[in-house]
């Protein structure tokens, strides 16, 4: 029999997701930096906004693994 | 002609070494859970909850990260109190490494978030943000200390109030009762969606920003040391444990040393990176409170 935890895969699949969004969110303002750079420091405030948002979903999957959801058949 | 640099001996040689290195450490990690599983001893989660050494069992009780608090405060405002005190026309060498900093968080962080008239308001509260953060990432690799002071959850939750509180403020103070108007409602959307968005946006504005605050800076440095403490303790049974009772996996030790020197480097850059991270998130929410309108 296996014994452990779930928390961890569902971590790792969480990050998938917003691993992506991140790496979208980085190359599209690289992208826009190269077009205008006189732009940067705006484009890079916007830029730790949008990846704030996107992490978010990763740290929610941290937090699930401590919320003490109800076990069936207990 | 194009392909020519990446090809390059030295490239490929570097590239080898550290793929090399790279299946080392993994060999070396399932040998170490597999064979030796009963004399080595991962990291585990009561790292960061280490024993009281001061005034046990008083509400005062201070552990070894609490002392490195207090040392790391003792140090900034020693640093930054001599550094800010005799301030030359022509820098010294010293001067110019303060001045540096001072300069890139004024402009970089501050000024270019906020504007120049805003951004005069709210410099102190970001200077201190960002340099507590730095501060107390930056423990995770004096030696001696080992563990980044921002590692447990108290230090984050009280500079996460310390932006929350400062932002909710800042919208209040200019638009009054107004504020909570601009933030929950958006401008040009059918009325019969406005409560569900006004829903997302209050979860998203006043639950969300805070909670992923203390989140992204805990967690990183809670696994950036659980990283440290894996690769070291993995050296330390490696070398001592199997490599002087004359088992030659010992060896295998050397790829984790290695591996441990380069995530040092990486804990050093981390824990400055989420420094610039924080005092910038704070700035942008500072920012989006006081904008007129979306």
């Amino acid at each position: 029999m296996i014994v452990g935890q779930l928390a961890p895969l569902a971590f790792g699949l969480a990050v998938i997701g917003s691993g992506i969004g991140v790496g979208i969110v980085i190359g599209k303002t690289i992208e826009s930096v190269a077009r205008q750079p006189e732009l940067q420091g705006r484009l890079q405030g916007l830029m730790f906004l949008g990846i704030a948002l996107v992490e978010a979903l990763c740290f929610i999957a941290i937090a699930v693994a401590f919320i003490p959801f109800p076990v069936p058949g207990k | 002609m194009l392909n020519a640099h990446s090809l390059s001996p030295a490239r490929v040689a570097r590239n080898v070494v550290l793929v090399v290195l790279f299946a080392i450490v993994v060999v070396a990690g399932i040998f170490a859970f597999s064979a030796g599983a009963s004399d080595f001893h991962g990291p585990s989660i009561d790292e960061f909850f280490p024993k009281a050494v001061l005034f046990a069992g008083t509400p005062f009780e201070l552990n070894r990260i609490m002392l490195i608090r207090l040392l790391v405060v003792v140090v900034l405002v020693l640093m930054l109190w001599l550094g800010s005190r005799n301030m030359q026309v022509v820098p010294s060498r010293g001067q110019v490494v303060f001045e540096f900093l001072l300069n890139f968080v004024r402009k970089s962080i501050v000024i270019d978030t906020l504007g120049e008239k805003d951004g005069k308001r709210f410099m102190g509260l970001l200077m201190g943000i960002f340099f507590t953060v730095l501060g107390m990432n930056l423990t995770a690799t004096i030696p001696g200390l080992q563990i980044a002071a921002s590692a447990n959850v108290g230090l984050p939750l009280v500079l996460a109030v310390v932006a929350y509180v400062a932002f909710i403020y800042a919208g209040i103070k200019k638009f009054g009762f107004k504020y909570f108007k601009n933030a929950l409602i958006l401008p040009g959307v059918p009325v019969a969606l406005l409560p569900f968005l006004a829903i997302l946006e209050f979860l998203s504005t006043f639950i969300v920003r805070p909670v992923t605050l203390i989140l992204r800076l805990l967690m990183n440095m809670v696994a950036g040391h659980m990283l440290l403490v894996l690769c070291f303790s993995a050296t330390q049974f490696f070398i001592v444990t199997l490599l002087f009772s004359g088992n030659f996996l010992g060896l295998l030790g050397i790829g984790s040393f290695a591996f441990g020197m380069a995530f040092v480097a990486l804990e050093i850059f981390v824990g400055a990176l989420q420094a610039y991270v924080f005092a910038i998130l704070t700035a942008i929410y500072l920012q989006m409170s006081l904008a007129e309108e979306h």
